[in-house]
């Protein structure tokens, strides 16, 4: 019987009563491992030991962590790292429910990144709706003030660092990390052409590591446990545990925390407890509107949810926002839902993206009103066509996948609203 | 002038970011102003133009780009209702019409009082407690999850019966 396992949503110890107070933290072993590694270890010591425990990018991209932070540019200073707390794809929900529920281990995670980056000053960048969460984590931080955990010359060592938290103000787009690094230099959050990547030229135009939420709140366990430790649950390329968030026709919505390699049946049905009044689960958005949706067959049922068996199935893990859509729905007008939120939240930058977007919403609208042909249909596919592989960032990319995918295998379901 | 006003914020936040790189204070100087302004003005615009030592064209362009920064005069209180897919699924258009309903006015608009502009926004991160709205005004941001109609009437009067500041 597949069941949770707790690393990052309730941290390592069960026994924890309320670990997002900072005394309950350190009396299980907090920020000691952020001790050892700043008195004890050198930079490359800790990027070997994420990049042997495999760890991935929670943030939807996948990317082996420990790469990433090894390409930082040498002798290029200061550095920086920034934490990725934009979390807005639709269907996901968990980088807000670890900084309201485990804060102190994030916190730790972003600072043994950024001693491994050698960067003296660390951001947590929140969407802008996140503004009351975030006057609780600038109290944390305070905290850690306080405690001589963040400061000038930590533990005696000539390393100093400084979190700051900082606010967005509402844009999706800002989740991409070229154009959260716009955003947080007060500019407008719209992508950078790459190369050349952060590593190199950054936040400041100096090299910068941006890693999710999540992803950083798995690194005190690797750093305290050790690499073999945190592969022990995964699988051999997706290694470590993953959060799920569960919406949309859900009996119980919500975030579970799964070993990758967890079949979508084992989550769905075994752990979560099915679909809300018993009805038939007709397709998953495995990624929010971001990826392709699949048909809730046997064969995609019994898919393992690993970076690599859901390309396999034609999508994408990404974040793991699962957004579920029973017997009753049409996907048109799912599509249609997708379609106006990546209107909405298209940076304008490239034009492929910003018309495009316009146009699939316009089509859209008229299937929805059931004012549209069959040769609309056709030509939506096309728009969504010559979006594809035209844009500097993703977002012009991920708004085609719902639109393609709902055609694709739900035919029927626009013949049904088209006059 | 927010110098004048909140100078030991204004100061903290400048430290957040290097010297010469004062443009990163924009955003939260924008929030800052929020506390006493329901819109951003072109007061607000000069004043923090001359702190971050940017161009009033730079800090407009910001002002007009993210959602949360509203450059209009709107109600005294912004609810936002997520309309998006997974809020959809659980029933956040029916929601939304009955909020429309009991205030009286549609999406980007404001009640009769002044007091209320209703929105429709984009995924909150909160699908799992749908359907959910956030509240803004000049206290903060505010969310409301799982709602239905009578724990919004119940907010929304106690709104209303606020004395005008």
């Amino acid at each position: 019987m597949a069941e949770q396992v707790f690393r990052i949503l309730r941290h390592r110890n069960p026994g924890m009563e309320n670990i997002a107070e900072l005394d309950e933290y350190i009396k299980h072993g907090g920020f000691e491992t952020f001790k050892k590694v700043v008195t004890t270890m050198t930079q490359k010591e800790v990027i070997d030991t994420v990049k042997a425990a495999g760890l991935r990018g929670r943030g939807g991209a996948g990317f082996p962590t420990g790469l990433k932070w090894g390409f930082l540019t040498p002798n290029k200073y200061p550095r920086y790292v920034v934490a990725n707390t934009d979390e807005s794809e639709p269907g996901t929900f968990k980088d807000r429910e670890i900084l309201t529920g485990n804060p102190f281990q994030f916190l730790e995670g972003l600072m043994i990144a950024s001693f491994a980056a050698e960067a003296n000053v660390a951001y947590n960048y929140c969407r802008g709706e996140f503004w009351e969460l975030v006057q609780i984590m600038d109290e944390k931080v305070a905290q850690l003030e306080e405690r001589g955990l963040l400061g000038d010359n930590l533990f005696g060592t000539d390393y100093s660092l400084r979190v700051y938290n900082h606010l967005g103000a509402g844009a999706y787009i800002c989740g991409e990390e070229s154009a959260l690094l716009n955003s947080l230099e007060g500019k407008l959050g719209q992508p950078r052409i790459k190369p050349p990547f952060p590593a190199d030229t950054g936040l400041y135009d100096m090299p910068t590591i941006v890693n999710n939420t999540e992803t950083l709140a798995n690194v005190p366990l690797i750093m305290e446990h050790g690499a073999d430790w945190y592969k022990e649950e995964g699988t051999e390329k997706s290694a470590g545990t993953k959060i799920m968030c569960i919406s949309g026709h859900a009996k119980n919505p919500g975030n579970y925390e799964v070993p990758l390699g967890t079949t979508l049946r084992e989550l769905l049905y075994d752990i979560a407890g099915g679909i809300a009044d018993d009805k038939d689960l007709k397709a998953i958005l495995p990624s929010g509107a971001s990826a392709p949706m699949i048909p809730a067959t046997d064969k995609v049922l019994d898919t393992e949810l690993t970076y690599e068996a859901m390309r396999d199935i034609g999508t994408e893990l990404g974040s793991a926002s699962i957004i579920l859509m029973d017997e009753t729905v049409n996907m048109a007008w799912a599509a249609a839902k997708a379609t106006a939120f990546f209107k909405h939240e298209s940076c304008g930058k490239c034009t492929p993206c910003r018309e495009g977007t316009f146009w699939m919403n316009s089509i859209m609208k008229r299937v929805e009103a059931g004012k549209a042909s069959m040769d609309d249909v056709n030509t939506l596919y096309d728009v969504a066509g010559n979006i594809q592989g035209k844009c500097l960032c993703a977002l012009g990319e991920f708004s085609i996948n719902p639109v393609r995918s709902s055609i694709d295998l739900f035919k029927a379901d626009y013949q049904e609203r088209v006059a | 002038m927010l110098t004048e006003k909140y100078p030991d914020e204004v100061n903290k936040i400048l430290a957040k970011y290097p010297e010469d790189r004062k443009r990163s204070a924009i955003m939260p100087l924008l929030y800052l102003a929020l506390r006493d302004n329901d819109h951003i003005t072109n007061d607000v615009i000069r004043d923090i133009a001359a702190i971050t030592g940017s161009s009033e064209t730079q800090v407009e362009g910001v002002v007009g780009f993210y959602t949360l920064y509203h450059d209009e005069k709107g109600g005294k209180h912004y609810i936002q209702i997520c309309t998006d897919l997974p809020c959809a699924l659980r029933g956040a258009d029916q929601f939304a019409e009955q909020a429309k309903d009991y205030l009286g006015c549609g999406f980007e608009e404001t009640t009769a009082d002044g007091k209320i502009t209703l929105e429709h926004v984009m995924c909150l991160a909160a699908c799992d407690k749908a359907p959910m709205f956030q509240l803004q005004n000049g206290k903060g941001i505010f969310y409301h999850e799982n709602q239905d109609i009578e724990s919004f009437k119940a907010l929304v009067d106690e709104l209303r019966s606020e004395a005008d500041a």
